[in-house]
């Protein structure tokens, strides 16, 4: 089949089912609705299971019953939902569970406002979850990459026994765009001897558990668990580099903040100013390797993030490029999307006026 | 010599972490009784709650999975979805089931999951150190209500197996206790039901057995069950509160 037209969140449906994900639970919720609803239409075909919880809190925790079984299940949301799910993606976590969440997101804080934001950064990358945990995080740009990473997401997640996240913003889950289902690759389902199905009295019985009264018990899986996100920060990073190899301006930007940067840069690029950019894919892990070969680097002048909220990445950024570039931030909240022109202006201001 | 009695192979070889005379161990044995007496062991995985169970699953045999408190029916559900041939059970207290989770278990019984609740009703927050409950009684004194339940201001009770009845989905309610031999041979029976409920995918089955909670009530095992017959079971009286006929019967 060759592309057609497709909205990110019913992309990012279609792409799940193919990924062989046949449990969904959801509650309805702006701007994502159309997930569930597309399951609802689909899954009864294929003999799955699409089911509108009663609440989020159900929602994850539907998706936690089913993740122990050994099925890939998944939940969806935007940002308040998000917080009501903190308490399963906790306990997934603690249990080392696979799962998919996504989470198409709104403006906050509180209940806020329905149009498009990248305000859960923080959330998603840093505390997705009462303890010590993390997160597989996708910040995909397009209704084409969304559906490359709802498939890399479950089966990372698998490989890793983590849940994994694809942070949307609002736009693109709204959006349609060309998609063509048959550049996926093939799903690469992990064994799960774990998974507690059922015995059949030939082996011992799997308990799926996130409780360890005896500190010391708690501290080993929590090593361990940290041992995983060290093996995941060392193999997992990914970003899309723009532009980059001569740049004196590097601009940092996920999702659509990156394509609006990207409008800024060719206008700015035809005018010979050398800025380009660094698109994180990932954000947990972060990719650092990306920033530390424009850390030593001594073309690069100036650093800028261009963001939906009010200045969350720029800390990642910071942080990778410990502080040996200065770092400033271009950004929009409230659900405004920063336009290409506010973006050029700011890149001609860092290139000290010049055009 | 024949054998008349032995251990349940329902149950694992753990030592329980449960105080002197809690009705907790007998309740298990029952539960682990009725997976090997139905041959389901294999197939069944449990859900066990947050509360003095929570460590339930290194008691069951069979597979187990812990759920955040009161959600135990939502991991329930997500686990039947997932596993339509096999038995899934929660076992859970009062505060996971009726206080934090009573929308879980509200809608559980709405949507006729077939899910089987045991659901140990002891009037107290026992992990915690015996705090108010949903189902303690007016008047009665925990760690949180130190005058007496004062329903005027903490609220009243609620009568689970009633209002779970009310919901077209739940097949099977039935409110047990295991004060005597008498009731615990019915609470048999009722949680064996429970399960064939499950196995003929008739809707929810929810068990509900008053027990207690020596240790947080301040009484010894003996003078609980006596607490027990005259407090709990006239404002929770046992019996059926909502049947469905098995395969064969009339």
């Amino acid at each position: 089949m060759s592309k057609q037209l497709m909205k990110g969140n019913e992309a990012l449906a279609e792409a799940a089912m193919r990924a062989g994900c046949k449990h969904f639970f959801g509650y309805p919720i702006t701007p994502q609705t159309e997930v569930a609803a597309y399951f609802a239409k689909k899954m009864p075909k294929i003999g799955g299971t699409f089911l509108q919880a009663e609440s989020e809190v159900a929602a994850i925790n539907m998706v936690l019953g089913a993740a122990s079984a050994g099925v890939r299940a998944m939940t969806s949301s935007s940002s308040p939902g998000i917080s009501l799910k903190t308490e399963g993606i906790s306990y997934l976590a603690g249990s080392d569970l696979p799962c998919l969440i996504i989470n198409v997101q709104r403006g906050g804080p509180g209940l806020g406002g329905i149009q498009p934001s990248q305000s859960d950064y923080f959330q998603a990358t840093k505390a997705p979850g009462h303890g010590d945990l993390h997160l597989l995080v996708y910040a995909p740009e397009s209704v084409q990459e969304i559906i490359a990473y709802v498939f890399e997401a479950f089966d990372k997640a698998e490989q890793y026994r983590v849940p994994a996240m694809l942070l949307l913003d609002g736009t693109l889950g709204q959006m349609m765009e060309p998609v063509d289902f048959d550049l996926l690759p093939t799903a690469k389902p992990a064994d799960k001897p774990w998974a507690t199905n059922g015995h059949k009295n030939k082996r011992e019985h799997n308990i799926v558990n996130s409780l360890y009264l005896k500190p010391e018990e708690l501290e080993i899986k929590n090593f361990e668990r940290f041992e995983r996100y060290e093996v995941i920060k060392q193999n997992e990073q990914k970003a899309e580099e723009y532009m980059l190899d001569d740049a004196e301006i590097v601009i940092a930007a996920v999702g659509l903040s990156a394509r609006v940067a990207k409008s800024a840069i060719n206008q700015a690029r035809a005018e010979g100013i050398k800025v380009g950019l660094i698109r994180p894919i990932t954000l947990f892990p972060f990719p650092v390797d990306y920033f530390t070969k424009i850390k030593n680097n001594p073309n690069v002048k100036e650093i800028l993030t261009v963001e939906m909220n009010m200045g969350q990445m720029i800390d990642d950024v910071r942080l990778a490029v410990e502080c040996k570039k200065p770092v400033s931030l271009l950004n929009r909240s409230g659900g405004i999307v920063p336009s290409p022109s506010e973006v050029y202006n700011r890149i001609v201001e860092l290139n000290g006026g010049k055009k | 010599m024949a054998i008349v009695f032995e251990k349940t192979k329902g149950l694992t070889d753990a030592v329980t972490h449960y105080c002197p005379g809690c009705t907790h161990g007998i309740v298990h044995r029952l539960v682990g009784e009725s997976l090997e007496e139905l041959g389901i062991i294999g197939d069944a995985v449990g859900v066990a709650p947050v509360g003095c169970s929570v460590m339930a699953y290194n008691y069951f045999s069979c597979d187990m999975v812990q759920a955040p408190h009161g959600r135990a029916p939502a991991v329930a559900t997500g686990l039947k979805r997932a596993l339509p041939d096999n038995i899934i059970f929660t076992y859970q207290g009062d505060g996971d089931l009726a206080a934090i989770g009573t929308a879980e278990t509200v809608h559980i019984a709405a949507r006729g999951e077939n899910v089987t609740i045991i659901f140990i009703n002891n009037a107290i927050y026992g992990m915690t150190g015996g705090q108010m409950a949903p189902t303690t009684l007016p008047g009665q004194v925990t760690q949180t209500t130190p005058y007496g339940r004062d329903t005027s201001y903490s609220g009243n009770p609620i009568r689970v197996c009633e209002m779970i009845s009310t919901l077209d989905g739940a097949a099977y309610v039935e409110r047990v206790a295991v004060n005597n031999v008498k009731n615990v041979i019915k609470a048999k029976a009722a949680i064996k039901r429970g399960f064939e409920m499950q196995m003929q995918k008739k809707g929810l089955s929810l068990i509900e057995v008053v027990s207690t909670c020596p240790t947080n009530w301040g009484l010894t095992p003996v003078n609980a069950l006596k607490w027990l017959e005259e407090n709990m079971l006239p404002y929770y009286p046992l019996g059926n509160y909502k049947n469905t006929k098995l395969e064969g019967e009339e």
